[in-house]
């Protein structure tokens, strides 16, 4: 206790007690992989990147989308698809619950937001997973709202970007989910008839389904890294295979040493990486310094 | 051959067996015991339509994965001919866990692929019991561009548990190659028939299971999760794989209620490793009448048809705006 605190009344002391118990959490956060203690608005200054190590945070879909595009006219595309339970799916608890949960959770109603807007000037359509909605699980909406968005950018003569993060297909669809791996796909033959771009973004972590549909089909296919992407997760794998899985197995850098990708990108660089390689792919003038 | 009994399938199993005691008594004693025989048989076969006309979708899964189910080149043998086998990716190996190659179907030339199971302990690790690794998809997406090429349409059978979790699968990308086919079955120029005869996994079943028509045998399943899987991360024990199967919706005429699937091929009495014949039979019917649908049509019609069907999947709300 400080001198002038000792000489404060009892009264004020004891509100500033209170005071400094209600400074919201989460002012300073730990870096999962260092553990360095920082501060949140350093953190959010640099994309959520850890400035001691580099470690790339997982980020929601609005604050991917927030980071990619250029501030100002966005437009969401496809909000208005909403989930339904179609197979009255039941386990320990209902779908229902689960998307009403979901939606409590995250703010979101499912687990893909699209967004029409530009990335340093480049017009474009963008799509980014939320994660924390059902393990950014791919079901009849992510496909649909992937599809208009896709369809925006062929109205719109514009390259498409998708941000990955996902454990894959949806269970509580059944098979619809896994038919929209087939849709999504299908729908990237159409981007590519009218020779527009598809940039997938691969972050942590992209797996199952998507990752084994259109994530793998990119014209150029970044990732962020030290992500975890991959068919089968480590665990199934281990199961099968009773080995021990290599160091660094399923991460960014094992993709790129396998051919997997095209490149490794810190997300701090990833608007100019994106718009650069979009702009040549499309022919147009180089970005204005 | 023996026929494998499943546990709900016990009571037809004890019939039979005394059925086939009967039989050898027969042989030696003066008695004739025929008249019997003849009443227990026809008795097995009411007991069957029992058993299989209400059987769960856990049950259907089991007659699915049976051990004596005929497998695509039981299918390839029986339905057609001067069948030339087409190994390798070119690549890197060839996948036995994918049989493919040219074959006669009613006189017409057609590319055939298929998931291929092992009977034998020995036949199975070299199929890798049906789980294909990215060079079994890469022969398959090379022999469908041939198809493609010399316009001959392409026949798919389906039998996976899924595609292989290994270490070799990932390094040289499962996923990719799953993704791949996805993608240029979409819109290959030739028409595509799939039939899931038996297990349907995932998507190591879709990656050669988009088509302008999709078929599946009465007692086949398809499904987004193995029950067992689905059962250990949501119930946390796959004991509860039963309640997964049911609530996943992994049978033929549920499939076909939600639109996935086009046309269920029925099954003889039993299942199809049951009567093997009767059951390829019902599938050259079936097949005959999709190639014959498919050939009608002008190939632009066809292609917009498949990427309809393909946009069309999935079921959800709508409101107004957005």
């Amino acid at each position: 206790m400080s001198w002038f605190q000792k000489i404060l009344p009892p009264k004020i002391k004891r509100r500033q007690e209170a005071a400094r118990k209600t400074v919201p959490e989460g002012l300073w956060s730990k870096c999962p992989n260092c553990e360095a203690v920082l501060y949140a608005a350093d953190l959010d200054n640099n994309a959520h990147v850890c400035p001691q190590c580099g470690h790339h945070n997982r980020l929601g879909a609005r604050k991917r989308l927030e980071l990619l595009l250029d501030e100002g006219e966005r437009k969401e595309i496809g909000g208005n698809v909403l989930p339904i339970d179609s197979l009255k799916f039941k386990d320990s608890r209902k779908y229902t619950e689960r998307i009403a949960e979901a939606g409590k959770q995250t703010g979101e109603s499912d687990a893909l937001v699209v967004m029409q807007g530009h990335v340093l000037g480049v017009p474009l359509v963008a799509a980014a997973f939320e994660f924390r909605y059902m393990g950014g699980s791919m079901g009849s909406v992510v496909g649909e709202r992937f599809v208009r968005g896709i369809d925006a950018a062929i109205k719109g003569k514009q390259p498409f970007v998708c941000i990955s993060a996902s454990g894959g297909a949806r269970m509580q669809e059944g098979l619809l989910s896994l038919m929209q791996m087939a849709k999504t796909s299908a729908a990237l033959t159409q981007l590519a008839a009218h020779r527009l771009p598809f940039v997938s973004v691969l972050t942590d972590p992209t797996m199952g389904g998507v990752s084994a549909s259109f994530a793998m089909l990119g014209d150029l296919i970044i990732a962020e890294p030290n992500a975890l992407i991959g068919f089968a997760g480590p665990r199934v794998i281990e199961q099968t295979v009773r080995e021990k899985l290599p160091e660094g197995f399923q991460r960014a850098e094992f993709l790129l040493e396998h051919g997997a990708i095209d490149m490794i990108v810190d997300r701090r660089e990833m608007r100019k990486v994106i718009a650069r390689g979009v702009n040549m792919l499309m022919r147009k003038a180089p970005l204005q310094a | 051959m023996k026929t494998t009994y499943l546990d709900f399938e016990q009571p037809i199993a004890e019939l039979e067996a005394k059925i086939e005691e009967l039989s050898e008594v027969q042989g030696d004693a003066s008695l004739d015991i025929s008249d019997e025989i003849e009443r227990l048989r026809k008795k097995g076969v009411t007991l069957t339509k029992e058993i299989y006309a209400k059987l769960n979708a856990w049950q259907i899964s089991q007659v699915a994965r049976h051990p004596q189910r005929p497998y695509t080149l039981d299918y390839i043998q029986s339905l057609t001919t001067d069948f030339q086998e087409l190994h390798g990716d070119r690549a890197f190996a060839d996948d036995q866990a994918i049989v493919g190659g040219l074959a006669r179907f009613e006189g017409e030339p057609v590319m055939i692929i298929g998931h291929q199971k092992g009977r034998d302990t020995k036949e199975k690790l070299l199929r890798n019991f049906g789980m294909p690794r990215p060079e079994g998809y890469r022969k398959a997406l090379r022999l469908m561009r041939m198809a493609e090429k010399f316009r001959m349409p392409v026949l798919t059978f389906i039998d996976t548990p899924g595609a292989y979790p290994g270490i070799g699968a990932e390094e040289r990308g499962q996923s990719e190659a799953i993704a791949r086919n996805l993608y240029v079955m979409a819109e290959l120029k030739t028409p595509v028939i799939c039939t899931v005869i038996g297990e349907g996994g995932s998507g190591g079943a879709l990656a050669i299971g988009v088509g302008d028509v999709v078929m599946m045998l009465q007692y086949a399943t398809y499904s987004v999760i193995s029950p067992e899987g689905c059962a250990s991360i949501l119930w946390k024990s796959a004991d509860k794989a039963p309640q997964a199967a049911e609530t996943l919706g992994i049978t033929a005429p549920r499939l076909k209620a939600l639109g996935l699937v086009d046309r269920v091929v029925s099954e003889p009495l039993g299942g199809a490793h049951r009567q093997a014949e009767a059951m390829a039979e019902n599938l050259r019917k079936a097949l005959s009448d999709a190639l014959r649908e498919v050939k009608e049509r002008p190939l632009n019609a066809l292609l917009n048809d498949r990427y309809a069907r393909l946009m069309g999947y999935g079921k959800f709300k709508e409101t107004r705006g957005g």
